[in-house]
């Protein structure tokens, strides 16, 4: 399984926002199982998050308003990152900035870290957070050269879309072209909490979207790297995503409910042409 | 390698379930989360149909007791009030019934390592989490007073097992059907004196109400913060909890993960929406 120049056991990760810092999962001997851990989004300064209520059930699914609670940059470098690497943990580090020059300052400093398997481009956070808008498929190509202009070569940069079918295919190519190796299909679906802000839709309810993006990106562009992710909670779900043209899956909203799922999903399609 | 502290995802099997009041008292065959328990801990658990899956966030509950060996294994038991699809889901369980559970999830009551004067305040059904606790502090040789409250008689948790608990039980209720008509914050004066440590589980303003009396008194407080969560685990950031760390610095925490149990003076209680 090659992503860029990196190799990774097995095609099944972990979510971003999905995993915890990693240590809850290993609680659960759930995370050496999986091909690679993704982390929460990291911004260069530490966010509070949102007001709960965060996250609310609705039919098959969840949705919620995290607001990118992290402990920014340079408490994840210090407090989490070394944990990871300590356990060789293949880490992709999720990030998300208001500025190009944020999501610079992210790709140089995340890029001579050890530990750092790669970055993985957060750019669909819905909402309200202030982030850079990368809803027209130029600006998220924009973000993509910032985060890989002071990265060293060989690191794999993969960036992550929401699961809107409609102009999905464009922004594939735009960032494929500034120089992402893969791209995650897909985020959460913008949606609202049911007091009025902004948030996102996660879980099955979103798999059919998801599914659609990776299938229409695949048929225009067969050569790039697609990363299957919504809502998949078993490895028949893993399996339509392959089918799809997706090389890897993410499991997400499933770990939520059982931490196990990931390295579950991993032992079942071991040994499976991928 | 997980170590034998480490919380399990199970099935467990229901085996007894019983109707306290307002409450359904549900006993289940858990192994491995009976072993591990320490009081203050909390089981997270699977609701509705599994496959598939139809709700997706878990329902997070006190473990109220457990039995590491009996006939059936080990169990745990849990308190469930029914008040919205999870919980009136969970207490509408019977016999043999299945559950996926995960736990013992949190960090527990911190014990105090000298005998000291405890004071135990719970308020409606999460004083169940109290009762192991007072167990443990007894066989340190504290001792332990108790301080029940409740809106009326239904929702009064364990006044029976307190008096066996607990040298000094106090009980207070909304409507005076049960003890002093009153709440908890305002029974709280009568009942700190040469109180070193509290322990109290409840509604946020029981909780911060025992929080502001131990500080007063010059006690320590530890408070079992209950907190919607949709994964229970530390995993999805969303049970919020806006504290002060050891630092001085202001910073938000998991609920589930660096809590539920917290020291009282370092919840921002103000943030967290109690005046």
């Amino acid at each position: 399984m090659n992503l860029g120049s990196v190799t990774l056991a097995n095609p099944v990760m972990t979510a971003s926002g999905c995993g915890g810092t990693g240590r809850e999962l290993a609680d659960f001997d759930a995370l050496d199982a999986v091909g690679a851990f993704v982390t929460r989004s990291i911004t260069l300064d530490p966010r509070p998050g949102s007001l709960p209520p965060r996250v609310v059930e609705t039919p098959s699914g969840l949705v919620h308003t995290i607001g990118l609670q992290n402990p920014g940059l340079d408490q994840f470098l210090t407090r989490e990152l070394p944990w990871l690497a300590a356990r060789r943990t293949r880490t992709f580090v999720s990030v998300a900035g208001s500025t190009l020059g944020e999501y610079a300052d992210l790709g140089r400093r995340l890029g001579r870290s050890p530990g750092v398997t790669g970055i993985e481009v957060n750019l669909s956070e819905p909402g309200d957070l202030g982030l850079f808008d990368t809803r027209e498929p130029f600006q998220a190509a924009r973000v993509v050269q910032a985060v890989r202009r002071d990265l060293p070569p060989g690191l794999p940069v993969i960036a992550k879309l929401a699961p809107d079918p409609t102009r999905i295919v464009e922004t594939a190519r735009a960032i494929a072209e500034a120089g992402a190796d893969a791209v995650v299909l897909g985020n959460a679906a913008p949606a609202l909490m049911p007091d009025g802000r902004p948030a996102g839709l996660s879980g099955p309810a979103i798999r059919p979207l998801a599914l659609r993006c990776v299938h229409d990106v695949h048929a225009e562009l067969p050569d790039l790297p697609l990363i299957g992710t919504g809502g998949i909670t078993t490895a028949d779900d893993a399996r339509a995503f392959l089918a799809a043209g997706a090389f890897a899956v993410q499991i997400g909203t499933a770990l939520l409910h059982d931490p196990t799922t990931a390295a579950r999903i991993a032992a079942e399609l071991q040994g499976e042409p991928t | 390698m997980s170590s034998a502290r480490d919380p399990l995802h199970v099935n467990g099997e229901v085996l007894v379930v019983k109707k306290i009041g307002a409450y359904r008292h549900l006993t289940i065959a858990a192994s491995g989360i009976a072993e591990r328990y320490r009081p203050g801990t909390f089981v997270a658990v699977s609701i509705g149909d599994l496959t598939p899956r139809t709700h997706l966030a878990r329902r997070s509950f006190w473990i109220t007791g457990v039995r590491p060996t009996g006939s059936h294994g080990p169990t745990i038991e849990l308190v469930v009030e029914p008040r919205g699809v999870g919980s009136t889901w969970l207490a509408d369980r019977r016999q043999g019934d299945h559950l996926e559970l995960t736990g013992p999830l949190g960090r527990p009551f911190a014990l105090p390592k000298e005998p000291v004067s405890c004071l135990l305040v719970g308020e409606g059904y999460a004083a169940g989490a109290l009762f192991p606790l007072a167990e443990r502090l007894r066989a340190r040789s504290c001792t332990v007073t108790m301080l029940l409250g409740a809106p009326d008689e239904v929702h009064l948790l364990g006044a029976l097992d307190a008096r066996r608990a607990a040298r000094a039980v106090s009980v207070v209720t909304g409507d005076g059907s049960v003890g002093r008509r009153g709440d908890i914050a305002g029974a709280l004066p009568e009942v700190m004196d040469g109180i070193e440590v509290v322990y109290a589980t409840g509604s946020h303003g029981a909780l911060h109400a025992v929080a502001a009396a131990a500080e007063q008194h010059g006690a320590w407080s530890q408070v079992a913060v209950e907190t919607p969560q949709a994964c229970g685990t530390g995993l999805c950031q969303g049970c919020p909890l806006p504290v002060v760390g050891e630092d001085g610095v202001a910073r938000v925490v998991r609920a589930c993960a660096e809590g539920p149990v917290i020291r009282g003076d370092r919840v921002r209680w103000a943030d967290l929406g109690v005046s």
